[in-house]
């Protein structure tokens, strides 16, 4: 197994206040905006980015949610192992806003397939839009392309995209990984 | 972990307390999604289930049947009193006949213990107990401890009395397994009459005084009186019953502390509890009924997940 970086830390920390400058672009204060990170990983950058935004661009109103797709994805049961969910955490009424999805990596498009349906079950936004951290290019399934992107990646299938988070990894990298 | 042990859900028996620690986190998801606006997941789209009830049943079937549709599956129904039961057909006749149907899994309640048991080592469909006479209903323990879990924060260490009818329960027995794995102690009190004899060698207190019992425990599980199963008279009177084991306003007021009052239902209201208390803020008896759509879409997702593709 062999692994290269991507991004190191200072990397990942200008695409992410580039990343927030683009929202703030599009979203202006995000009184009709809310963010939602897509569990497991997009929870971090979703953070990360509310917290940029809140912080460093004193945006007040920042509404962030988490949704679980576990059980809207289309693999059940065609694996080895069962599906484990995560918690879905969404305070507030989706219904005509304009929601952002947050992921760390976009591949194959099935998981934002499966965030689409299970962000109905909260009412129907406004519309909604696409940011992730690594567009791994050339390797969709689905007719899905994000609306903003950290860095576009050629990556061949079987090499794996990780993206780790100092608070839960202990350093913020990318790394391309292959097997 | 993060698989069950088992194929089937026969009874707490078969299980581990891994098993049910990853029950109650799944459930934990689906108590979210069923209060969502939109209360329904697509996971089970390709899945039949047949519910099968050889007896009498309102809440078990339409929390399952409802657990069933939350999670996108084909349901089929089907009464032993409206079938070709009635002209003799076999158990393993029907339920195979059900089969060729193309059904992945079966929730059956059956009169005879053991039926699911049975049942599982003869057909080719995942098997889920609800209820077997007077032995298992594993859905109705798991839902009654993670209400307890709810509401105290946690099984372990707990004081559980079961009170009441014992030896015509398949609910008690279950729950006696249940809250033993989970690290529960365990009481059961009642007339001598209904408590079955040896029932201490599973591991639990026998009490036949209901004030002793009470102050003992954090949390009462009072069942139900099976009139129906009742095939000589176990106690003097109704009256009697329910002036020595039924539990009042007065009575709970009277504890030195605040215990947790559940019922499985359907209440026999002024039976085995009066109105105030089963209207109380202690009894969590509607509590139960919400969890045991969540505890059931968890056992039926999990179990569904191993059905390969």
């Amino acid at each position: 197994m062999s692994q290269k970086v991507l991004l190191n830390a200072k990397e990942v920390n200008i695409i992410l206040h580039r990343l927030a400058c683009q929202l703030i672009e599009n979203h202006g204060d995000f009184s009709e905006t809310v963010l939602i990170g897509i569990q497991p990983r997009g929870k971090f950058l979703a953070n990360r980015l509310a917290k940029i935004l809140k912080e460093d661009y004193r945006i007040k109103n920042i509404q962030l949610g988490y949704l679980d797709i576990t059980f809207f994805r289309d693999d059940f049961r065609r694996g080895e192992k069962t599906l484990e969910a995560n918690t879905t955490e969404i305070n507030f009424l989706v219904e005509d806003k304009n929601i952002v999805f947050i992921d760390d990596v976009l591949y194959t498009g099935r998981s934002i397939r499966a965030a689409l349906t299970a962000i109905q079950s909260f009412g129907r936004p406004n519309e909604i839009e696409l940011l992730t951290l690594i567009d791994r290019r050339f390797s969709r399934h689905l007719p899905i392309q994000p609306n903003y992107r950290g860095r576009q990646v050629d990556s061949i299938n079987k090499e794996k995209v990780k993206v780790l988070w100092k608070e839960n990894d202990g350093e913020d990298a990318v790394y391309l990984i292959n097997n | 972990m993060s698989e069950l042990s088992v194929n089937h859900l026969l009874g707490i028996k078969y299980l581990n307390s891994q098993d049910i620690q990853l029950i109650f986190e799944t459930a934990d998801h689906f108590k979210e999604v069923i209060n969502r606006p939109i209360k329904k997941v697509p996971s089970l789209r390709d899945i039949t289930i047949a519910n099968l009830f050889f007896e009498n049943s309102t809440r078990t079937k339409l929390s399952f049947e409802l657990a069933e549709k939350r999670l996108s599956a084909d349901v089929i129904n089907f009464s032993a009193s409206q079938s070709s039961v009635k002209k003799g057909e076999t158990l393993i006749d029907t339920v195979n006949n059900i089969l060729s149907m193309k059904v992945d899994m079966v929730v059956m309640r059956h009169p005879n213990p053991g039926a699911s048991v049975f049942l599982s080592q003869h057909v080719n469909a995942s098997i889920i107990n609800a209820g077997d006479g007077a032995h298992e209903h594993p859905t109705q323990a798991l839902l009654d401890s993670y209400s307890i879990r709810e509401r105290l924060g946690s099984v372990k260490g707990k004081n559980v009395v079961i009170v009441g009818d014992i030896l015509h329960s398949r609910v008690a027995l279950s729950n006696i397994f249940a809250l033993q794995l989970q690290g529960a102690n365990v009481m059961v009190c009642g007339p001598k009459t209904l408590l079955p004899k040896y029932i201490d060698k599973l591991g639990v207190k026998v009490e036949t005084n209901l004030r002793k019992a009470l102050n003992w425990c954090d949390v009462a599980n009072m069942l139900r009186v099976q009139n129906e199963r009742m095939d000589i008279n176990y106690f003097p009177s109704t009256r009697e019953y329910a002036q020595q084991y039924g539990v009042n306003k007065a009575l709970l007021d009277s504890l030195d502390k605040e215990i947790t009052i559940m019922h499985p239902g359907p209440i026999n209201r002024g039976v085995e509890i009066t109105s105030d208390v089963a209207d109380s803020k202690q009894a969590i008896i509607l509590d139960q009924v919400q969890n045991g759509v969540a505890v059931r879409m968890a056992v039926i997702y999990l179990l569904a997940s191993k059905i390969k593709h």
